[in-house]
């Protein structure tokens, strides 16, 4: 009993500091797909241009972030954890221990103290407290452990919106076509605001809550996937060439890269509810991954 | 690429135009939503705004060495989304005589506008790239209401030293965001109807 106690603590331990290295590579590196959407971003600018202009800061930001070992982008926005652990580890000691990490990884300053609380207005210092960070967790059948982690910003996170379909404002009826409608205003009213070259989380139906919930889980897919669904797949291609006919480009300066890309989900809905829930992610697209193995060590990276 | 060094002076403000890269030196003042808000409440900043840039940022910035040698240091710093700011930037450049605004984003009539009539512009700094930003920030000179609004709302006095950014909202009435917003507009309304 006093091994299995004595292992149990050391595995906590381990997990506890794989934690940290998988938010510092999080906060700190973009994941080979969206550094390529950039790269082919900052070809497509005319070159002297105010967005290649922008787009040769962004490739300098995103190497000099990693060499460095610090946060690409100062707001380390929402940490959001998907986790999945052996079914005899309890769910309790795995969440605290996220929230351990999170607390240590700003110690360390590889997130932003971002927790604000909303009544009195004072920052925990600890990126801890009701609702942070969101953590999703289950427990799985394997022995071993995976966690995926995206840091959402805050600029990026004020343009998303979601529509209640019919919309007369923009047409958009209960259809695929209404969905696009919704799609081309969000981008539209996003302007540069959230630091394009943006990326689209969508999702059709659900309900208000779950909706955006599954917009936002888009973005765990990787930018150069296909979705499964023939007219989404087909949808998301169009919307990232429409989208990008707007000219908004990278920072609103005007261009030609203004979507790099566009993730649609669907969930089911009840009759009298159509809601379209678009989430927007910035270039600064954080997200990363790790499968651990049961003595809570990295095994592999995810993206 | 233009080099804009301190002090600044409303004519040099008035002497930029749409489009122009800049690259600035001197001190620049960090202040977002806790700052503007308390500002627009008639209260006064700290230290002088006079001819000053306010940057709309909420760092990352990291205590250093110890006993006399304490300081601090910024470790990221990009611009945060300026548009919180357009109910109270007019009022404070008015008031406390802001010659230039940093942030990204773009902001809205009434900022354009006070920029036109009390000689101030709006330099538009690259969104998220922190670490290029924090390279060009040479010394955290001060502090300020740090117990108060927490480190990413206080007011930071910090020395840049050739920090990038691009006009997008002039001295003389011109807004790329406004432009920017108008064709979009008129190619989202195409779309609309195909």
């Amino acid at each position: 009993m006093i091994t299995h106690t004595m292992s149990n603590a050391k595995a906590q331990k381990q997990v506890f500091e794989s934690l940290i290295e998988i938010i510092r590579k999080t906060s700190t590196e973009l994941p080979g797909d969206v550094i390529r959407a950039v790269e082919k971003g900052k070809s497509a600018e005319s070159p002297n241009s105010s967005a290649a202009y922008a787009m040769n800061i962004i490739c300098q930001n995103i190497d000099l972030a990693k060499v460095k070992s610090q946060p690409l982008c100062q707001d380390t926005g929402t940490v959001i954890f998907y986790a999945y652990y052996p079914k005899k580890w309890d769910y309790s000691v795995v969440h605290k221990l996220i929230e351990k990490a999170v607390s240590a990884a700003t110690k360390k300053g590889y997130l932003r103290q971002n927790s604000v609380n909303s009544l009195t207005g004072k920052n925990s210092g600890t990126n801890v407290g009701p609702g942070a960070p969101y953590v999703h967790c289950e427990a799985w059948a394997k022995d071993e452990f995976e966690f995926k982690v995206m840091l959402k910003g805050g600029g990026c996170e004020n343009v998303g919106a979601q529509y209640s379909l019919p919309d007369g404002r923009i047409g958009a009826g209960r259809d695929l076509k209404g969905v696009r409608k919704c799609i081309l205003d969000a981008v539209y009213q996003a302007q540069g605001k959230g630091c394009g070259p943006g990326i689209l989380g969508v999702c059709v139906g659900g309900d208000r809550a779950s909706g955006f919930v599954h917009s936002k889980e888009q973005f765990l897919r990787k930018l150069d996937d296909k979705n499964k669904i023939k007219e989404l797949a087909e949808l998301e291609e169009q919307m990232v060439k429409e989208a990008n006919e707007l000219g908004i480009g990278p920072m609103g300066f005007g261009g030609k890269t203004t979507l790099m890309g566009c993730k649609i989900g669907a969930l089911d809905r009840v009759p009298a509810s159509f809601f379209v829930s678009v989430s927007y992610m910035c270039w600064a697209y954080r997200r990363q991954g790790a499968k651990l193995d049961k003595a809570g060590k990295i095994q592999k990276w995810l993206y | 690429m233009i080099q804009l060094n301190a002090p600044f002076t409303e004519e040099k403000v008035r002497n930029l135009k749409l489009g122009d890269q800049v690259e600035i030196t001197g001190i620049v003042f960090t202040g977002r939503d806790a700052v503007h808000k308390w500002l627009s409440e008639g209260n006064n900043p700290p230290v002088s705004f006079e001819n000053g840039i306010i940057y709309h940022c909420g760092p990352v910035v990291m205590p250093q060495g110890a006993g006399a040698k304490k300081g601090w240091k910024v470790t990221a710093a990009g611009p945060t989304t300026s548009i919180r700011e357009e109910p109270y930037q007019a009022g404070v450049i008015e008031r406390l005589k802001v010659r230039a605004v940093i942030g990204k984003g773009g902001m809205g009539e009434k900022t354009r506008l006070a920029c036109q009539q009390f000689g101030c512009v709006y330099l538009h700094a690259i969104g998220g790239a922190a670490q290029v930003l924090a390279e060009k920030i040479v010394k955290v000179q001060n502090v300020y209401m740090l117990e108060k609004f927490g480190s990413p709302e206080a007011i930071w006095q910090l020395e840049v030293l050739s920090f990038p950014a691009v006009v997008t909202i002039d001295a003389h009435g011109n807004s790329l965001h406004r432009e920017i917003d108008s064709l979009s507009k008129s190619k989202f309304e195409e779309l609309l109807k195909r």
